[in-house]
């Protein structure tokens, strides 16, 4: 039986979401899973997962030294997958943990099917434009998981878990400034409404903020020509040269749908595109759209989801 | 300080791919190419670090020495030599063959800094930067959206979920860019002509083999076809009970 090791992230509030997904994607194809939580409140979130886990428990984070300390963990469980989310800090590590094992990454994986006996990956090549199977010949596979894709494991709790020193290496964590609000990113949120040039104008976007307020659990994405002109960061920027999203509802607001950007966003599970213009690429690829001015649309829209959300 | 940016030639952007007869490949007709977007912010920053702490910046690439248009370009904005790792099938490379040849050529080249895109954008692996560092045992700062380096160290910002992260990495180390970091030059009539004379080593090397088996290539499954729901804001109570009742996403 393959042995998996799986590197699952937490935060002050438990074990998050793409760590369950990946914990429940290795134990779609096999039974024998450990997770393994690094850093601050490591064992406490590991806690409340099910079965045996590995706590790296310390207060400097050190990106080389907890790939070193992964590395180790994949050989000392006779482990012969290692998986971890393609999260900033999951696509962060698991290159180093792969190198350390003189094996192949494969990141971002959209698919981990047992086909005959063997493990199969799928991901995205030129941003989504091509879906790729890939047959793993490494020592170990490794893989990075793209969120919202596999179904999340319980966190049923009542694990034992195994304390170990986090290594310290060469590069350590100094500070993090925290976002504002706690804010989500573009690339884990449930929900994500972006605006493009169709806003006219950098004080528009204020329309695609108060729709994203309105549903609670969203963030703002943009198209890369408004964070060219400068209007948004380039952190909100969905497409081939930004963020690949695929949240359960994508709204595009102003958004005529350049390749690139489509790439970035088609695997969202709902789109929905408002535009001018009725012949605009973007409603091609969207599950609803509504052909009007997105100053008066989305101002109305936003008032028709505060009232569903008011409604529970 | 002996600066290494690594560069790799990828199809535009604004590519549609065609997959080849064999259905593993991509059909590489009439496909034109680019130094993959984050590279050129590598190669930016390499030029920003020498203008201002002095030393060399040498352009590291895989590939075929037929494909060199893009390496004198970046020569051409300020890259003091390039390097090229000869390999007429470099495009079908994994990461780790990829970053096992960096690695190797870089570890005979007594680098200081080594910087590179944080992704290219063609299989978007976003793996080759921290890969190598791990082989060579050096460390590594991802997704980088501001570097300073001072004496032995440099202090990397990059960009994480929570916020913004401030890192410190001993040198030598690898850097890989986002591109918050800079905005790259455009080469001058100058830096083209004086591009032409700049050294371009020819290497041989023996890759290692590829670890990831293409099995198949396949466009994305067509989204299902959608409908508009109708026009201007009085369409509203119409998509609300489209993402209610049919889609369930509210």
């Amino acid at each position: 039986m393959t042995t998996i090791l799986v590197f699952v992230e937490h935060q002050a509030s438990g074990v998050k979401r793409a760590g369950l997904e990946a914990i429940g994607a290795a134990r779609a194809v096999s039974d024998s899973v450990i997770p393994v939580l690094a850093g601050p409140g490591a064992a406490e979130a590991a806690a409340t997962l099910a079965g045996a886990s590995v706590a790296l428990t310390g207060d400097t984070m050190s990106p080389d030294g907890l790939a070193t300390d992964l590395a180790g963990l994949v050989r000392e469980k006779g482990a012969t997958a290692f998986l971890a989310s393609a999260t900033s800090a999951g696509r962060d590590v698991a290159p180093r943990v792969a190198a350390l094992l003189d094996s192949n990454i494969f990141t971002d994986c959209v698919g981990l099917t047992a086909e005959g006996g063997e493990v199969l990956v799928q991901r995205p090549w030129l941003a989504g434009k091509i879906v790729a199977t890939l047959r793993s010949k490494a020592p170990v596979l490794c893989a990075t998981l793209r969120r919202n894709t596999f179904p999340a494991a319980d966190a049923a709790g009542g694990g034992q878990v195994e304390q170990k020193p986090l290594t310290v290496g060469k590069t350590v964590l100094a500070g993090v400034a925290a976002k504002e609000g706690g804010k989500l990113d573009v690339s884990e949120a449930p929900v994500v409404v972006s605006g493009g040039r169709g806003l006219k104008e950098a004080e528009n976007f204020n329309i695609v903020e108060e729709l994203a307020a309105a549903f609670g659990d969203a963030a703002t994405g943009a198209s890369r020509a408004i964070v060219d002109a400068g209007w948004r960061p380039h952190g909100e920027q969905v497409g081939q040269t930004g963020k690949t999203v695929s949240p359960q509802l994508y709204i595009a607001v102003g958004i005529s749908g350049a390749i690139q950007h489509l790439a970035g966003m088609k695997t969202s599970k709902v789109i929905v595109a408002i535009n001018k213009d009725a012949d605009a690429p973007i409603f091609k690829v969207a599950d609803y759209g509504i052909v009007g001015d997105a100053f008066e649309v989305v101002p109305a829209l936003t008032e028709a989801v505060k009232q569903v959300r008011a409604e529970g | 300080m002996n600066i290494v940016a690594c560069v790799k030639r990828v199809p535009v952007t604004t590519l549609q791919p065609k997959i080849g007869a064999d259905g593993t490949s991509l059909d590489a007709a009439g496909v034109e190419y680019m130094t993959s977007f984050y590279d050129e912010i590598a190669v930016e920053e390499a030029i920003r670090i020498k203008e201002k702490a002095g030393g060399e910046v040498t352009v590291l690439t895989i590939g075929a020495p037929s494909g060199t248009k893009e390496i004198r370009e970046c020569l051409a904005k300020g890259g003091d030599k390039a390097v090229l790792l000869k390999d007429d099938d470099w495009a079908t490379r994994d990461c780790h063959a990829t970053a096992k040849a960096l690695a190797d050529q870089i570890g005979s080249m007594g680098a200081d800094l080594v910087l590179c895109g944080r992704i290219a954008t063609d299989r978007d692996n976003a793996a080759v930067g921290p890969m190598l560092a791990a082989m060579l045992g050096w460390g590594c700062v991802t997704d980088a959206v501001e570097v300073e380096v001072d004496g032995g160290k440099a202090t990397v910002k990059r960009e994480g979920e929570a916020g913004v992260e401030t890192y410190t990495t001993d040198l030598p180390a690898v850097i890989t860019c986002q591109k918050d970091l800079n905005e790259p030059r455009y080469a001058g009539l100058k830096g083209i002509m004086a591009a032409k004379k700049k050294p371009l080593e020819e290497v041989d090397f023996t890759p290692a083999d590829n670890q990831a088996e293409v099995v198949r290539l396949e466009l994305p499954a067509a989204r299902p076809e959608g409908r508009i729901v109708g026009e201007g804001a009085d369409a509203v109570p119409a998509l609300i009970d489209a993402l209610r009742n049919e889609a369930k996403v509210l």
